[in-house]
């Protein structure tokens, strides 16, 4: 983190995140609020690369700015009272509750954890040369079973999401 | 034409039986001609020769004026910049800007002279002319549409979100760009060989499908609103297959990095087209639903949805969403050329021929195929589109992402030469291939087509030799 290059761009790249997270609350468009959601997901990225983890930033892209944007956008599509202005929130309270607590435990653990120790030679220590294969390998050794149970539950996901949309050939021919 | 014609020559028979081919129309050029010609030729040789004794030679090898690998001359450069004293940050900002030059230039030439290629090679196919009015052989044809785009008003409709509607264009130009960053077009040129290079770009083409969202909705426009929802729904559904595919890849060459997967190739002396046949078509065809080409090019039927999603863009915006397809066909032709045909390699010719050569050359032949499917298929209906992919292309590609995991493992461990391994992974993959095609295809319905050569449609309502035994017979 000492090069100036590193440090513009994390001001930078935090810039963009925040005024996108930022844009996100004021705008009363919901189309517009997803857009900047987007470019607040880009901005992580560029952050995670600014930490040299590149397959988290790539997968940030990958799944945040490629895949959910686009189920945000189905989701938005097809809710009615949500494809031209979202004026009035129904969940303002516990939305500002939710919102209050995780920033509460967010504030939390950076102030207590002990940066000193983490930073600097002791991050230089663990640096491996590429993330990607000490992902693999953690995925497929130490953390397997997690990984197996994740899988299950999107093998479980798909499943249903096929069974709800499935037709059953005797239901339409009597409606 | 023969003489049993029994009428007089159409136009058409006139201009064929007319047209001469290159070497005649050689020869009857003027001695003048003939003399430049010939000394131009010479000229050529004498400097291939010379060449050829340099590369020989090893006068090259590592200089600052190697140009077989443009990444020698820029490494020379940052070298001679740090002995210079200059701070890190001098050397690292031109090798950016001149890489980033590097990708802009060649895309935007290919954007220029992109549109002219196509009308021409589609214009051959259909036995037409072409664009061959403005400059010579129509090649300022592209400048005079995009002047004329330029001067025509920029429309935006009544009810139309006005922020939305102005990014889509730009937007739409981020994949078609950042893609170019992992391909390697020599051992030491490409512009970020990053090694998580094969994700990066599954992650980048899947920037393209909100650009495509957002205009068909911003537009305020049925017509817009429903060639979105079609592309996005294709384009998402042909995400699946492309990264089932490219996961074989990096599979067999336990890579994710696009440079390794090109060494993989070079160190078995086979293109992964011949051990992946199926992962090769899958990506191929996958390709051109992502980048909206025929034919898949459902976004924009025009027949179907007057233009799809970028109806209501007028001027060079809509020039823009056009322009786009040609950069990214040539993004496409380098992928699949980097993946699934050695890339820069060329069994031993790269050390002769600049990497970059060969690899445009490859991006050529693959963007001719792109026009050929273009000029010879009519397009896919949305729902044999969408069941091609869910019912046919995913399964098949799983069951070989399963083989395939088994063969790496073979390739990687078993310690036997590659020839044996990756020989046998060659022949089990073809078998599969063919196999499992037309299993899966009878098994769900697909009826191949039994006498397929017969014309039967030109036969019964026209071409020429119906129209001669209509006359015979009258």
């Amino acid at each position: 983190m000492e090069s100036p290059g590193i440090i513009l761009a994390f001001w930078i790249f935090s810039a963009i995140t925040v005024a996108g997270c930022l844009m996100v609350l004021v705008s009363r468009n919901l189309l517009h609020a997803l857009v900047f959601l987007v470019l607040a997901f880009l901005g992580m990225a560029g952050l995670f690369l600014t930490l040299s983890a590149d397959f988290i930033a790539v997968a940030q892209i990958l799944i945040y700015a490629g895949s959910i944007a686009v189920l945000m956008v189905f989701a938005i599509m097809l809710t009615p009272l949500a494809a031209r202005d979202n004026g009035n929130s129904l969940y303002v309270l516990p939305a500002l509750a939710a919102g209050l607590g995780i920033a509460g435990i967010i504030g939390f653990v950076a102030v207590n954890s002990p940066w000193a120790q983490l930073t600097g030679d002791a991050l230089k220590q663990g640096d491996p040369d590429t993330t990607v294969s000490v992902i693999g390998d953690l995925l497929v050794g130490r953390y397997v079973l997690p990984f197996e149970v994740a899988s299950i539950l999107l093998f479980f996901g798909l499943l249903g999401a096929i069974v709800l949309v499935h037709e059953r050939r005797g239901a339409r021919e009597s409606s | 034409m023969t003489a049993d014609v029994r009428r007089p020559a159409t136009p058409m028979e006139q201009q064929i039986r007319e047209h001469r081919s290159l070497v005649q129309r050689a020869l009857a050029l003027g001695g003048g001609w003939k003399f430049i010609l010939g000394v131009v030729g010479l000229g050529t040789l004498i400097a291939l020769a010379a060449g050829g004794f340099l590369v020989v030679g090893g006068y090259l090898d590592g200089r600052w004026y190697d140009i077989r690998d443009l990444g020698i001359p820029t490494s020379h450069l940052v070298y001679w910049m740090q002995a210079q004293g200059l701070s890190p940050a001098v050397p690292y900002l031109t090798t950016a800007l001149l890489g980033g030059l590097g990708i802009l230039s060649l895309v935007g030439g290919w954007l220029v002279i992109g549109s002219w290629v196509e009308r021409r090679v589609i214009a051959k196919f259909q036995i037409r002319q072409g664009p061959n009015r403005v400059g010579l052989f129509g090649l300022l044809q592209p400048v005079a549409d995009a002047v004329k785009l330029m001067q025509k008003e920029i429309l935006i409709p009544l009810g139309a979100d006005r922020l939305l509607f102005f990014l889509p264009p730009i937007l739409i130009f981020l994949p078609a760009m950042l893609g170019w960053a992992p391909v390697p077009w020599a051992p030491r040129m490409s512009y970020v060989d990053m090694n998580v290079g094969v994700v990066y770009v599954i992650a980048i083409s899947s920037l393209g499908v909100l650009a495509v969202f957002l205009a068909g909705w911003s537009s305020n426009n049925h017509y817009a609103l429903l060639g979105a929802m079609r592309t996005v729904a294709m384009m998402v559904s042909y995400e699946i297959p492309i990264s089932l595919s490219l996961l074989s890849v990096v599979l067999l060459t336990g890579s994710l990095q696009l440079s390794q997967i090109v060494a993989w190739q070079q160190q078995y002396h086979v293109w992964l087209i011949v051990v992946l046949p199926l992962a090769a078509f899958t990506f191929l065809f996958a390709s051109t639903a992502e980048i909206n080409r025929t034919p898949n090019d459902i976004g924009e039927a025009e027949s179907e949805i007057v233009a799809g999603f970028h109806t209501e863009y007028s001027g060079m915006k809509a020039g823009l969403f056009l322009a786009v397809e040609l950069g990214n066909a040539i993004l496409v032709g380098a992928m699949m050329s980097t993946f699934f045909l050695g890339g820069y390699t060329l069994f031993g010719l790269e050390l002769w021929i600049p990497g970059y050569l060969i690899l445009a050359t490859k991006i050529g032949a693959v963007y001719f195929v792109f026009v050929w499917l273009r000029a010879t298929l009519p397009r896919f209906r949305l729902d044999q589109l969408m069941g091609f992919a869910w019912k046919f292309l995913i399964p098949l590609a799983i069951i070989q992402l399963l083989v395939i995991a088994v063969e790496s493992m073979v390739i990687a461990q078993s310690g036997l030469p590659g020839i044996v391994t990756v020989g046998g992974s060659i022949a089990v993959n073809l078998v599969l291939t063919f196999v499992g095609v037309r299993a899966w295809a009878s098994g769900i319905g697909y009826v191949s087509e039994a006498a397929a050569s017969t014309p039967l449609l030109t036969n019964t309502v026209g071409g020429l030799r119906a129209a001669e035994r209509i006359r015979v017979v009258s």
